[in-house]
């Protein structure tokens, strides 16, 4: 009974393997028409990207990634580092900085700024993507939308300097009134509230790009939104954009700098932050350059690939709650904390990615002073890590204090591999050194912006990247009444410093004010400096001339161009 | 029939009012607010995005003003990308995300059904056992290394081949979904090989099987007209969610292979608490869900006679 049963289910399960066998084949006769039908309606959409190649010679071209969708090409309200990197390419302003990071004129082709006055005379052959004219009427528009309230720009302030500014941002002056003139076409005449010395490096920032009020008006609000709502200025133009998929770039025939723009195109192909995909696109030669994260920086050794690194500019600091009642106001406990942290073991130990460099200073070491660098000409103090020196400040802070017992600090991070293993180093370290109980409370971005806002931190894993290319864009972070001193230090000798930096005209006294700044921050230990940040990448053998930039276009093809025989 | 539906469509309705209130609120109770940004910018600046996003006024009253416009089927411009409407971000990206979702389904359904019919066949066997060990592979194994681990296999293809067998990312043709379909398809895949396999086997012990074969009915015909069949409603029934569900969890699955999907905006808000946006997507979902459960439980009746609503 048994045996029969087992070769009856036997016979049974072949002839239903058959007729499943059937339905398979059916299956995948189904799924190729399916395939069919939705290639068809795919296409329809018109969101094809183009094929990507990472260089092409014979079309002069190049493929490369960008980390999101650019959040915004309206240049009056643009604030991020990726709208910066595409405007970098599709605009132009006053002036720019050149291969060397220094200024050079631009659409102006000369400029000059008196304690009253910044003047710039526009080059007569700068012409709009549609073949009109730039003239200074159209910088004027641009600044005054941007200062509208209702325009609602969030690096308005950066203008502040001209006058009336300020006054037409908080809706007590109509645009109209702002200090600004152009007695010719080719002449913009800036009139300054307050002496302020870098006026011309404040122009390079995308705010005060041009931008002309006729083809503003007739895009309805819905300027910079798509290829054909934008009119470019710079050596590119956005020929297709597929949102979130991919932007096609093409050399602007009206450029008039036959320096730039060698490429005859840039295909942004892909849109994505995932390090891993942008490692598999650069092996599959889609892109011509690839951005390395810690997780896929061994995978790149391996292969043996150029690894190449800079710095971008942006500095870690470790920030002190300054406010009433926390224990971090008592100088001798951050004393103690800064004697306990060695930051070289930090970048070379712990967190070990190339181009990181450990921290000395709120002024990163690519500034400018008068002559040399700020940190050559006003080298940072510094301390040596020791132990017993530590718990000595320690103990003082205990007395100070009336403490018996140190509390648990929260230290606020983001959530990311190298903020974990830096506030984890962190935690270990003053455990060990100091006895202090450290709660790490990671926070994704908003959470932790808004407490950061609040206070709700004893220490906090900082940092600032820079806006424009003068030590105030780091000096004046300190200062009381700026709203990114998130731990509230107070301080008027501070103040004061930072006053004498934004209005001195002279620059060796500006500078002068922030190595007093860099000293005051040692001395105060306002801050502890973490780490200056590097990025590590590879690039295609072929393409050459790729510049990195600390501010504006991170990454800058408009000098690149293909090499064959590399 | 007509009025079950009508009910039914009634009560969906105010699913979706309650899941968009639910949202509304407990988006706003998130500390931190989407104007934030890592540079705080003056009180003044401030107070002008606040008045040009409305924030500046009290919650109940945004609540009425955005109860309106989306009843009007507007869902407001998104914050973080300032220049774009969220109805316009839903009508160029969903698409895009059914596209694949249809295709991920279809893998799914049909390579569920069909191994789970194969496991069932050779309950205890090799097959079985291959074939299950995958399936708690394919249930346990997240996404983002699925993903990441096929999107390799594809690159090394293309070398070892010298020449574009796949595209690697990326989207517009058919051969740009073929991976990530089956990739975002994958552990409703595995899920429903389980499913089929055990339903399978309990039906094969049921009273008109039996009848069938006592019947002398041919083997395949009482296996693809009783035991098929059957099989396959419990099937359906997740169906519904699942479809929902794939169609926006491609998070993953379109960041990785750069595809310009809903999914990633849905994610994506929710990190920027980019208002708008999260409420417009959301609500959208929510109602899509709404509407296939609803649209699987009507197609249950008509599928099994043994669950059709009298009139």
């Amino acid at each position: 009974m048994r045996s029969k049963s087992t070769s009856n289910s036997n016979t049974h399960s072949n002839s239903l393997s058959r007729q499943l066998g059937l339905y398979f084949v059916l299956a995948i006769v189904f799924v190729a028409g399916l395939l069919l039908a939705l290639n068809q309606l795919a296409g329809l959409m018109g969101t094809a990207t183009q094929e990507a190649q990472a260089v092409d010679f014979a079309n002069n071209s190049i493929s490369a990634v960008l980390r999101e969708e650019p959040p915004q090409l309206d240049s009056s309200k643009a604030t991020d580092s990726t709208s910066g990197l595409v405007l970098g390419h599709i605009m132009e302003g006053l002036l720019r900085m050149d291969l060397q990071d220094r200024l050079s004129p631009a659409i102006a082709e000369r400029w000059e700024v008196t304690p009253t006055h910044a003047t710039f005379w526009l080059r007569k052959d700068a012409k709009w993507s549609d073949g009109k004219p730039i003239s200074a009427a159209d910088f004027i528009f641009a600044w005054q939308l941007a200062l509208k309230p209702e325009t609602g720009s969030e690096y308005a302030s950066l203008l502040y300097p001209i006058e009336n500014a300020e006054a037409i941002n908080t809706g007590k002056l109509p645009a109209s009134a702002l200090g600004v003139s152009a007695p010719d076409p080719h002449t913009l005449v800036v009139k300054l509230t307050r002496p302020i010395a870098f006026f011309d490096k404040l122009v390079v920032f995308p705010t005060f790009l041009p931008i002309r009020e006729d083809f503003y008006n007739a895009t309805q609000g819905r300027f910079g939104s798509d290829a054909k709502d934008l009119l470019y200025s710079g050596p590119y133009t956005i020929k297709s954009w597929v949102h979130g998929a991919s932007m096609l770039l093409e050399r602007n025939p009206h450029y008039w700098d036959s320096n730039r723009g060698k490429l005859a195109q840039i295909n942004f192909a892909y849109i994505t932050s995932d390090a891993t995909a942008t490692l598999n696109f650069f092996k599959d030669e889609r892109i011509a350059l690839a951005r390395l994260q810690a997780e896929n920086l061994t995978e790149a050794l391996r292969l043996k690939w150029p690894i190449r690194r800079f710095a971008d500019g942006t500095v870690f600091y470790l920030e002190f709650n300054h406010r009433e009642d926390h224990l971090s106001r008592n100088l001798n406990f951050r004393k103690a904390i800064q004697h306990a942290l060695d930051m070289e073991e930090l970048v070379y130990k712990v967190t070990k990615l190339p181009g990181y460099l450990p921290g000395k200073s709120l002024f990163p070491e690519w500034l400018i002073g008068v002559e040399k660098t700020l940190r050559e000409e006003y080298p940072a103090s510094t301390v040596t890590v020791d132990s017993a020196k530590a718990r000595a400040y320690l103990a003082l802070a205990k007395e100070e204090l009336g403490l018996a017992e140190f509390p648990e600090i929260t230290l606020l991070t983001s959530d990311n591999p190298v903020s974990n293993i830096q506030s984890e180093w962190l935690q270990e370290v003053l455990k060990q050194t100091l006895g202090l109980t450290i709660k790490i409370d990671k926070q994704i971005f908003k959470q932790r912006l808004a407490k950061m806002s609040s206070g709700e931190f004893g220490l906090l894993l900082g940092g600032w990247g820079p806006d424009y290319n003068d030590p105030l864009t780091f000096g004046d972070l300190f200062a009381s009444w700026n709203l990114n001193n998130r731990g509230r230090y107070k301080s008027e000798q501070m103040d004061a410093l930072v006053a004498t930096a934004q209005n001195a005209t002279a620059t060796p006294d500006r500078m002068k004010a922030f190595g007093a700044i860099q000293q005051q921050l040692f001395d105060d230990v306002v801050i502890l400096p973490m780490y200056e940040r590097g990025v590590t990448y590879v690039v295609h053998p072929q393409l050459k001339g790729v510049k990195r930039r600390v501010i504006g276009a991170e990454t800058d093809y408009t000098y690149a161009y293909i090499d064959p025989d590399a | 029939m007509l009025r079950y539906t009508l009910k039914r469509l009634v009560l969906g309705i105010l699913t979706v009012w309650f899941i968009a209130t639910a949202t509304f609120f407990g988006m706003h109770a998130v500390p931190g607010d989407p104007l934030s940004n890592d540079k705080s910018t003056t009180a003044q600046i401030r107070a002008n995005l606040e008045a040009k996003y409305g924030l500046d006024k009290p919650l109940l009253t945004q609540y009425a003003i955005y109860l309106k416009n989306i009843s009007q089927g507007d869902f407001g411009i998104s914050f973080t990308q300032e220049n774009r409407k969220v109805n316009d971000i839903i009508k160029e990206h969903f698409p895009i995300s059914a596209i694949l979702g249809i295709l991920a389904i279809v893998f799914a359904a049909l390579g569920g059904i069909l191994w789970g019919a194969l496991t069932a066949l050779y309950r205890n066997r090799w097959p079985d056992s291959v074939i299950m060990f995958l399936v708690i592979l394919g249930i346990s194994v997240p996404s983002f290394v699925i993903a990441a681990i096929s999107q390799m296999f594809l690159v090394n293809i293309n070398t070892l081949a010298g020449t574009t067998v796949l595209p690697v990312g990326g989207w517009g043709t058919v051969w740009h979904m073929i991976v990530p379909a089956m990739v975002l398809g994958l552990s409703t895949m595995a899920y429903l090989t389980r499913l089929m396999r055990s339903s399978m086997l309990e039906i094969v012990n049921t009273d008109y099987i039996r009848t069938a074969q006592s019947k002398g009915l041919p083997k395949t015909r009482i296996f693809s007209r009783h035991q098929l069949r059957n099989a396959i409603l419990p099937v359906v029934t997740v169906l519904g969610p699942a479809i929902a569900g794939i169609t926006t969890g491609g998070f993953v699955v379109e960041i990785v292979f750069a595809i310009p999907g809903l999914g990633r905006y849905f994610v994506e808000a929710i990190q920027q608490l980019d208002y708008t946006v999260i409420m417009g997507t959301t609500v959208f979902y929510g109602a899509f869900l709404v509407f296939m459960v609803i649209l699987v439980d009507l197609l249950y009746g008509w599928i099994d006679p043994r669950v059709r609503i009298n009139p």
